[in-house]
């Protein structure tokens, strides 16, 4: 018996989780739900012992515990599947599944291979895989290398006296609907010896598989449902928490775009492994959310119009032309700009001050024969810091210790300020608090009535169909269906929903 | 909160108070080397090195490395000296614009670095390693193992003429670390340095031409690794293979005691010049208390390693490689 009781984790600015009691019984699997952002991947690390919690406790079998990393929450008989990235390409099966435990196969300081291939082909068994445990792991397929993953965890039925945890992070994204049949009899036929902690997207196969289902929202459970009554409708409806809030995302000032004009327009585009066969304009004053699970090809949309990805066949219009190379340069001299999703690593330079973040990408303009007109940019970031009311000090303060959401705004003013008129947002609320994240949504509105196009991918659905004009559901890189987003007439979660999966 | 900026505010200080500290403790150890002569004569021997530091550390600001500083400065140092007897061996004659040749000798040899680490996307370590070694051997090919002799008074007179105690060459030197400043901070490429050290996605991203900075880079401290010659051959009055020795380790330990971040986007020429004068006040102070000059290797290792061990926030960082 797991339990946590009242366990509360805060970072910066972020209640990550709020007062969480999780149980999980003996030979249990527990089905964990939410959207993005609603903490289930921050309450995993703490089951397995990446992040301790700043309040409640921890009890195994009644006993308090406490990891201070996750090799003691092995010890411990918890273990965590990850997605299957995270084992090692260029290592072997056996390398991988061993990986921190080799001591086992240690005779005078040298490995004993066979022995330690002879004991990974049993560990392979478990999860009914018949590869060589010598092979490098690049070379397996996605679904083998989840099993390995697997395999690796079950490595704690030998270790370990007591009962197992085992998480599953998504661990059906990549896997075909019979291997997905495949990994859950598995599961099934584990529960002997080990409880498990299901997460996932996919709704279904939640219901499916789970005994019982925790939903959580803003960092705290909402509810816990058994199978019997689990309703895939009521269990979203907890998920989103409230009846999408029209003002939340200023539908009150949508206006109809101009479709009379065209700032850039995809015909039967297809980037290879990506997305195929995409046609959509998009108009002045519109904002068009591309909608999908991850890996749905979003993402590459965004980067084919910045030019980033070069399209295989088909026809990418940016300001009435194609780019003549994939290029981001000449993306950026027609007025493209791209927020995109992680702004630590991609948004601004950590280490340069606002001002210098801001005219990065617009230095041409500030300059006379390569030399800075310093004053003169200054004046730019300390109009646009009191337009978007950015909360810095002043503007020589370098941006790294700006708040998330203090930083999105100077990503985007970075653009505006540069009269960009076209705008790629990727997650531009993720890891924002609720204040923040309606900045952002008034500064859409903003920039579509100064005319800007805008194709967005949101962080949640809700936001998606809340800012958005048009939207286009995308499924493996496969155009859906194209809903309008009128406000009134806005499609539903489930009509979404049902079209990504 | 407060821990932090103090941490940030120590660090910012560090190199400095580190060499106000060595100033002093030579000082009271030996009253003889807080003199005019003898800052005179640490600013003789820092001049080259300073300018070939100042070289590098606008390549490591972009997170890159450049180590082809002793076969630049060989090349150059011989390609002027053979250039300057050629044309008249005197500054008085046509022979002055071997200084400037010399100059875009060095920009050629940057120019090959950034070219075959971007376009042929080799490590600028390795790039640079490279070349290096074959300016080395371009340097005896040209001498055939000779020293060129300066005897030019105009030239010598980098070193003889004094100015208030100081030699010519290090007013010079000191032009090319403002050059440098104002590179560093007023112009576009200086900014560009710092964007694609400290990220270089976005600053693609944001439509920079990041190969372009880089080539640019390349160049620009080979400009300053040929200054770096031209004073080097300015004080000893000759040229030849072996002027170039040496340099790599001076510069690069200057760079990281003076405080910019191996890994980029950090730090600025000011650093540099506290780190070269680290560097050489340990030197010249250890020889003027009476140490064997071999431990001075020893002290500048050590050294390198507790500078570098100060400016890394370990915590950020769980693996290095």
């Amino acid at each position: 018996m797991y339990q946590l009781n009242k366990v509360d984790k805060t970072f910066p600015g972020v209640h990550a989780l709020k007062a969480v009691d999780f149980t999980i019984g003996r030979g249990e699997i527990v089905g964990l739900v939410g959207e993005n952002g609603a903490g289930k991947s921050t309450l995993m690390k703490v089951i397995y012992g990446a992040y301790q919690p700043d309040g409640g406790n921890v009890t195994i079998d009644g006993k308090t515990v406490r990891f201070a990393n996750p090799r003691q929450a092995m010890d411990h008989g918890i273990g965590m599947v990850f997605q299957e990235q995270s084992l090692i390409p260029n290592l072997t099966v056996m390398e991988n599944i061993y990986l921190g435990f080799e001591q086992q196969f240690v005779r005078f300081g040298v490995i004993d291979w066979k022995k330690m291939a002879a004991a990974a082909s049993a560990q392979l068994a478990k999860v009914k895989l018949s590869i060589d445990p010598s092979m490098t792991t690049a070379n397996l397929s996605f679904a083998q290398r989840q099993l390995v993953e697997l395999a690796k965890v079950l490595t704690l039925e030998e270790r370990i006296d007591g009962d197992l945890v085992i998480l599953l992070d998504e661990p059906t994204s990549v896997l075909a609907r019979e291997e997905v049949e495949l990994l859950f009899s598995l599961v099934r036929e584990l529960t002997s010896r080990a409880s498990f902690i299901f997460v996932s997207h996919r709704m279904d196969e939640v219901l499916e598989l789970s005994d019982r289902i925790y939903v959580m929202k803003d960092g705290a459970v909402v509810d816990v449902v058994a199978q019997a009554d689990a309703k895939v409708e009521n269990i979203q409806h907890k998920m989103v928490g409230r009846d999408v809030d029209k003002e939340y995302y200023r539908e009150q000032k949508q206006k109809p775009y101009d479709p009379s004009q065209v700032l850039a327009s995809f015909e039967n585009v297809t980037v290879t492994s990506s997305f195929k066969d995409l046609s959509f304009e998009l108009h002045p004053g519109e904002v068009l959310c591309l909608v999908g699970t991850e890996g749905s090809g979003r993402e590459a949309v965004l980067r084919t119009v910045f030019g980033l990805e070069k399209p295989t066949s088909g026809t990418v219009e940016v300001k009435g032309s194609p780019y003549g190379k994939a290029n981001a340069r000449t993306a950026v001299e027609r007025g493209v700009g791209y927020v995109p999703r992680e702004r630590k690593v991609e948004g601004i330079v950590n280490g340069m001050n606002v001002y210098e973040n801001m005219t990065l990408s617009q230095m041409g303009k500030y300059s006379t024969g390569g030399i800075l007109r310093i004053g003169e940019e200054r004046a730019l970031a300390e109009k646009w810091v009191e337009r978007l009311a950015i909360k810095t000090p002043n503007v020589y303060k370098d941006c790294g210790g700006l708040s998330g959401g203090n930083q999105q705004k100077v990503v985007l003013a970075k653009w505006r300020s540069g009269g960009s008129d076209i705008i790629l947002l990727d997650h531009p609320t993720r890891g924002l608090d609720i204040g923040a994240k309606e900045d952002v949504y008034d500064m859409v509105r903003e920039m579509c009535d100064d005319g800007v196009g805008i194709i967005l991918v949101a962080d949640t659905l809700e936001e998606a169909i809340g800012l958005s004009h048009t939207i286009l559901v995308l499924k493996d890189g496969e155009f859906q269906k194209r809903f309008d987003g009128t406000p009134g007439d806005k499609p539903s979660l489930f009509d979404l929903v049902h079209h990504m999966i | 909160m407060d821990g932090i900026l103090n941490r940030d505010t120590l660090l910012k200080w560090a190199p400095l108070i580190v060499l106000l500290v060595l100033i002093l403790f030579f000082s009271v150890m030996e009253p003889r080397f807080f003199s005019v002569r003898n800052f005179a004569r640490i600013a003789i021997a820092s001049a080259p090195a300073l300018m070939v530091a100042l070289g590098v550390t606008f390549i490591i600001i972009m997170g890159s490395i450049d180590l082809s500083m002793e076969g630049t400065v060989s090349v150059c140092a011989v390609v002027f000296a053979k250039l300057f007897i050629l044309m008249g061996a005197t500054m008085a004659s046509w022979a002055w614009l071997a200084l400037p040749m010399a100059l875009i000798v060095g920009a050629a040899i940057g120019f090959v670095n950034g070219y075959v680490h971007v376009k042929l996307k080799i490590p600028s370590f390795m790039a640079s390693l490279a070349m290096g070694f074959v300016g080395t051997g371009l340097a005896m090919v040209l001498t055939g193992g000779d020293r060129i002799r300066i005897e030019d008074e105009l030239f010598r007179g980098l070193l003889t003429t004094r100015w208030f105690g100081f030699p010519i060459m290090v007013y010079v030197a000191l032009a090319f670390l403002l050059i440098g400043w104002f590179i560093q901070s007023k112009t576009k490429l200086g900014r560009n340095f710092y964007a694609v050290g400290g990220g270089e996605e976005l600053a693609h991203g944001s439509g920079l031409n990041v190969n372009r900075v880089r080539i640019m880079g390349f160049m620009l401290a080979g400009v300053f690794f040929a200054v770096g010659a031209l004073l080097a051959v300015g004080r000893i009055g000759l040229a030849e293979t072996a002027t170039g020795n040496n340099f790599m380790f001076l510069s690069i330990t200057a760079v990281v005691v003076g405080g910019t971040a191996l890994w980029g986007g950090i730090g600025g020429v000011w650093n540099t010049l506290v780190g070269v004068l680290i560097v050489f006040v340990i030197g010249n102070g250890m020889v003027v208390i009476g140490l064997p000059g071999y431990i001075q290797d020893g002290v500048l290792g050590i050294l390198v390693i507790l500078a570098v061990i100060l400016s890394t926030d370990r915590r950020a960082i769980s693996f290095v490689k």
